[in-house]
């Protein structure tokens, strides 16, 4: 059994991989080689930094698992993120707006982990950072790019926006490990973490002369293991050659 | 000065070795020569990501996924530099993208090849990037600058890809069975193709004569073959795979190794456009165009508007 403490850093790292593995999907497929380029970049930088989290798991479990049983042995509901980074890439503005909300998202996040007393987790942070500070600044360039671009990137990237708007309350939405985590010192203080994201969403959205969609629901259980249905065939890719092979090295 | 003065003149720096510079005058035929074979290059490192792409979201560790990945960004990173190089002639990276996508210039046949499990990321490593490594190792001393010094920069990745792709293959043939026999036939699929990079026999190959007068090639396609034969068969043995060539065997008295027939007739089967993917790369290329179209366009609206803008600022 995992304790909150490997749950909360399996739910960091999961989010990681599975956002990663997605924008993986659009390496040699972008719309220009220099678009492609650079998401393969951020695909690198959140593959990697998953490693780090697992590989920190690794460690505490002390029972020999490695960063691949993490990442590639686990069943659908056994992973933690959030269901945003799960949706699929659709065309390149969906791909954008789903980057853009989860940037800000995880620069903040990763901001206050950098500030907790968890020494392993705060290092990881500090170095991620550097990263998601450069993948904030091109999906926001973007979103502002394809809103005030032409009247079809606008409207695909309001499109975008509105289906991918009800993934984002979960965001803020404090699982039990979460708040365990708060509690402990890991995590701290995210109580202003959600107006400080809304503050930049709207502010780079009026930019891009997109608006904010007004729902009354949002989705969520990802991090709980409830996911979409999106979500199994990721896995099935993922983990094909784990599951076709079991226990060999490549 | 008349023309046979310039032409002489350009050989004469050719001979001395000295590299042309977009600046320089140049005859016609070396321009279009070089506009040709660099920008088929560049398409090759282009739809070469494809085949090697297939195999990102299946990777079988997180190790192998981001030296994966990192690969084949290096591919559209040599494409880039390709085609500003050929930009430098005149011609514009665009019109290049749209001659491809319209089916009327070539890249490197290999790629028309499917990548059926994992040991093909090796193969293609160790035997497609080995071969266009003798290939471009020449290249980094070719007579036209912008061309050579692009070189330089790919040999360099190009020979980490392929020892990449190498220790891909040594971790299959020391695990289980199937997994050395999954390399095996992969070397099986991958020898003969890897073979045929090297184009046509030389007395076959309707370009070589004149680009070794000027210098942009260095080698003929039959002596770099000889080269990656001679440097690849001692490499398979050491994985202790079995090179799919009965008549390979090594000459004492050339030093040589010597090898089978090539299959001239599957290599022009699918230069031709009849391989088992060259409709899937080609699709998949303008599949990718056509999806962006509307980002560049937003792209370009928006700098334009940005543009009007920060002229009004400053009026």
């Amino acid at each position: 059994m995992m304790d909150s403490k490997q749950k909360y850093i399996l739910h960091l790292a999961d989010n990681a991989l599975i956002l990663g593995q997605r924008i993986a999907e659009w390496c040699g497929h972008g719309p220009v080689l220099e678009q492609d380029i650079a998401l393969t970049n951020m695909s690198l930088d959140l593959i990697g930094q998953s490693r780090l989290y697992y590989q920190y798991l690794a460690d505490l479990g002390g029972n020999g698992k490695t960063e691949d049983d993490f990442a590639f042995m686990r069943k659908e509901h056994e992973y933690l993120n959030c269901l945003l980074v799960e949706q699929p890439n659709g065309d390149f503005g969906k791909t954008i707006v789903r980057q853009f909300f989860y940037d800000v998202f995880h620069f903040l996040q990763l901001e206050l982990l950098s500030r907790g007393n968890d020494e392993q987790l705060t290092a990881i942070a500090l170095k991620s950072l550097k990263e998601v500070k450069y993948h904030l600044n091109y999906s926001s360039k973007w979103v502002v790019r394809l809103g005030d671009g032409t009247e079809e990137s606008n409207a695909r990237a309001q499109k975008a926006v509105n289906t991918l708007w009800k993934y984002t309350g979960e965001l803020f939405e404090w699982t039990e490990y979460e708040k365990e985590a708060i509690a402990a010192g890991i995590f701290p203080e995210p109580d202003k973490l959600e107006n400080e994201w809304a503050n930049k969403v709207h502010q780079v959205l009026d930019e891009a002369h997109l608006q904010v969609p007004e729902l009354p629901y949002m989705q969520t259980g990802g991090k709980n293991g409830r996911h979409t249905e999106h979500m199994g065939y990721i896995l099935t890719e993922l983990q094909y050659m784990q599951r076709a092979y079991p226990g060999l090295e490549w | 000065m008349k023309n046979i003065d310039l032409e002489k003149r350009f050989q004469e720096k050719i001979d001395q070795e000295i590299r042309i510079e977009p600046r320089d005058w140049m005859p016609e035929k070396y321009r279009k020569t070089l506009i040709r074979q660099i920008s088929q290059h560049a398409h090759s490192e282009v739809v070469g990501m494809l085949p090697e792409g297939n195999w990102i979201t299946r990777a079988p560790s997180l190790r192998r996924k981001v030296a994966l990945l990192a690969k084949v960004q290096d591919e559209a990173g040599h494409g880039l530099y390709l085609y500003s190089a050929c930009e430098t002639l005149g011609v514009k990276r665009e019109d290049l993208v749209n001659d491809l996508l319209a089916g009327k210039a070539k890249y490197s046949s290999i790629f028309n090849y499917p990548t059926l499990t994992w040991a093909d990321i090796g193969a293609i490593g160790w035997l497609v990037d080995g071969a266009a490594i003798m290939n471009q190792v020449p290249l980094c001393r070719t007579s036209y600058g912008p061309y050579a010094r692009a070189m330089v920069r790919i040999c360099k990745e190009e020979s980490f890809h392929q020892r990449q792709g190498y220790e891909i293959l040594l971790t299959l043939v020391r695990g289980s069975a199937e997994q050395k026999e999954m390399a095996q036939d992969a070397l099986n699929r991958w020898w003969w193709p890897s073979l045929m990079m090297f184009g046509p026999s030389d007395k076959d190959s309707v370009h070589t004569a004149e680009s070794m007068k000027w210098k942009i090639k260095r080698f003929s396609n039959d002596e770099l073959r000889q080269k990656f034969i001679d440097m690849t068969v001692p490499q398979a043995e050491f994985l202790g795979l079995t090179v799919p060539d009965p008549d390979l065997k090594f000459n004492e008295e050339t030093g040589h190794y010597d090898f089978g027939e090539i299959d001239w007739a599957e290599f022009w089967q699918v230069v031709k456009g009849y391989g088992q993917c060259n409709e899937e790369r080609l699709e998949a290329r303008n599949k990718a165009h056509d999806n962006g179209a509307w980002v560049r366009e937003a792209a370009d609206a928006y700098a334009r508007k940005q543009e009007k803008r920060e002229r009004q600022m400053s009026a």
